[in-house]
């Protein structure tokens, strides 16, 4: 009996890290209900080889569907499609661009509960009910679902996990594309736009948000980086606005990274950016701003000024080294 | 052609937030502002009427809420919307985000635009998500998250960030269009507009005007509940410096990081 159906992205072949923890989440959740766990991949020409794939995390069953892919209301079309066919209770999707959209999508087409930004799902008597931290992470509240449910978790919330499973049965479905999914179309997928920065191996981390003020403000961020040792970070705000390369960016789409040292100056510590960084050893915040959020789970917080901080934090880490 | 803004108001960044133990609902009394995404669409929409590239007949900023959520709507007219139109009906208290997203696409339904604009999240809840609602039911083509946007007579082109790199789209109107805060600048109202903004027509629409079926709003209409609240695991505090002589304050960082060893 098909009891979880999940949502696989992938790019260039591969299927998305975020994508493979929510089937290795959904795969255990089926088994404590008693279930069984599909996926759906859609796109253009994807491999029998990375759609079996999934079975490997505990897929039994992947679904491909040949649609445009990279966009949200082809695989709402595709699920809604499996969903009629299969009598699914659930879906459930990892922390991402495509997860929101499908998942809020398919929520409006089948009159189905949605939850976003889930951190834990749990099985009690024989249903799901999803806990999101809400209030900027005050508190958590638990979502229950009247028929079915759609839960999209936040970003690393579900973790990876091989189940020993070999590969997953592949079906193709036809799948008619509703008229508005055809009304938007991918001009270029995955633009790569920046220097290629390294981040993800640094054991020491300056980042830079929009309290830098310009983009010349990340010149301090590098001195200081150059005197710990360390590499340069930044959030999505100032990625977007093109301070900084994008292969720096740290958050909610960007990368996730655990260093000894995250040395945050100017950012406010928004839930998108701490999902990407909270795991750090040390975190220390420089901010203006005695609220910003960044200050609750920073190990050592600074409120001031960080063009006067960070030039003389640079001088005073270098004679230190010198000594 | 026609924009419509949804805006939302939202608590105060600066107050604090919190649940109402009784209702299990946000407790959404106190100090309120319009949600600052919501700013980013407003002004996106004002840079399209200004641009010159299409003929932007009006600008009309929608909302849903109770009685004060006006206030979100004077704040939406006085950064540059031509009119505006409030949703508030008893019968919508407790609606979760599909019911949200169905009753403001009734209201748009009524309003036939040909572009929807709205911030890409909330200050208070609900993230990446009522846009993409909001269009299922208007069976109109969507996407979140977008940074830039060039205007053209039958679609927009839009930029926007995925886990792998930038995506570029083209979107064909009608369409439903949520925009992240890199995407521009808000401007600040003029103290003449902020003076004008109560003069701008309001319409306000009760949930049987736009057809709302009652079935599927409130809180008997949604189908998720949120409850069981609880605190989260606490993270001990840091230790928190107050820059008053920055050489004594960088003396106190240097030692903190030696004594763990990071110099």
């Amino acid at each position: 009996m098909p009891g979880i159906l999940t949502f696989a992205l992938h790019y260039e072949g591969a299927i998305n890290k975020n994508s493979q923890g929510a089937v290795s989440e959904a795969a255990k959740l089926s088994q404590q209900l008693g279930t069984e766990c599909h996926a759906v991949v859609v796109g253009e020409g994807i491999s029998d080889e990375a759609a079996s794939s999934l079975g490997k995390f505990g897929a039994t069953k992947v679904f491909r569907v040949e649609a445009p892919e990279g966009l949200a209301q082809p695989v709402v079309d595709a699920m809604a499609h499996l969903f009629e066919a299969n009598g699914y209770d659930y879906a459930l999707f990892g922390g991402g661009l495509l997860g929101f959209e499908v998942g809020a999508g398919l929520a409006a087409r089948l009159h189905a509960g949605v939850t976003m930004e889930v951190t834990q799902v749990n099985v009690v008597d024989g249903k799901l009910e999803a806990e999101r931290p809400i209030l900027g992470d005050s508190s958590i509240s638990t979502s229950k679902y009247k028929s079915r449910g759609i839960i999209i978790g936040r970003l690393n919330a579900f973790e990876i996990a091989e189940s020993g499973g070999g590969a997953a049965e592949v079906e193709d479905v036809q799948v008619t594309l509703s008229g508005h999914a055809q009304k938007a179309k991918m001009l270029q997928r995955g633009e790569q736009r920046g220097a290629d920065v390294n981040i993800e191996d640094a054991s020491i981390l300056v980042a830079g948000g929009r309290g830098l003020g310009k983009a010349e403000g990340f010149q301090l961020c590098e001195e200081l980086a150059t005197a710990l040792g360390g590499a340069v970070a930044a959030t999505r705000a100032v990625v977007d606005a093109g301070w900084y390369p994008y292969a720096a960016q740290i958050g909610q789409t960007g990368k996730t990274v655990a260093p000894k040292l995250y040395l945050a100056a100017g950012i406010s510590g928004a839930i998108q950016h701490k999902v990407g960084m909270q795991n750090s050893e040390n975190i220390v915040a420089i901010n203006k701003d005695a609220n910003a959020p960044i200050f609750e789970f920073s190990d050592l917080g600074i409120i001031g000024d960080l063009n006067k901080i960070l030039p003389k934090l640079t001088e005073a880490v270098k004679a230190k080294k010198g000594s | 052609m026609k924009i419509a803004v949804l805006v939302k108001e939202v608590p105060d960044a600066a107050v604090t937030k919190r649940i109402d133990p009784s209702t299990g609902r946000m407790d959404r009394s106190g100090e309120k502002n319009l949600n600052p995404y919501d700013t980013h669409a407003i002004e996106a929409a004002m840079q399209i009427k200004e641009g010159g590239a299409v003929q932007v007949d009006e600008v009309v900023a929608v909302t849903m809420g109770p009685e004060t959520a006006v206030r979100a709507l004077h704040k939406a007219v006085s950064l540059g919307a031509d009119r505006s139109v409030h949703l508030t009906d008893p019968s919508l208290s407790g609606s979760d985000v599909a019911a949200t997203g169905y009753a403001l696409a009734k209201v748009l339904e009524a309003e036939s635009p040909d572009l929807v604009l709205l911030g890409q999240q909330s200050d208070d809840g609900e993230c990446y998500t009522i846009g993409a609602v909001v269009a299922e039911h208007l069976g109109m083509p969507s996407l979140t998250q977008v940074i830039a946007m060039e205007v053209g007579g039958d679609g927009v082109k839009c930029e926007r960030q995925a886990e792998y790199g930038y995506d570029t789209v083209q979107v064909d109107f009608p369409a439903v269009i949520s925009v992240g805060d890199a995407i521009n600048e808000p401007r600040y109202p003029s103290l003449k507009a902020i003076m004008g903004a109560k003069k701008k027509p309001l319409d306000t629409k009760a949930a049987g005007d736009v057809g709302i079926e009652a079935d599927k709003v409130g809180e008997s209409g949604s189908q998720v509940s949120c409850g069981d609240f609880k605190a989260p695991p606490q993270k001990a505090g840091g230790e928190i410096i107050e820059d008053e002589d920055t050489n004594e304050t960088v003396e106190k960082i240097v030692s903190w990081l030696d004594e763990r060893k990071l110099i």
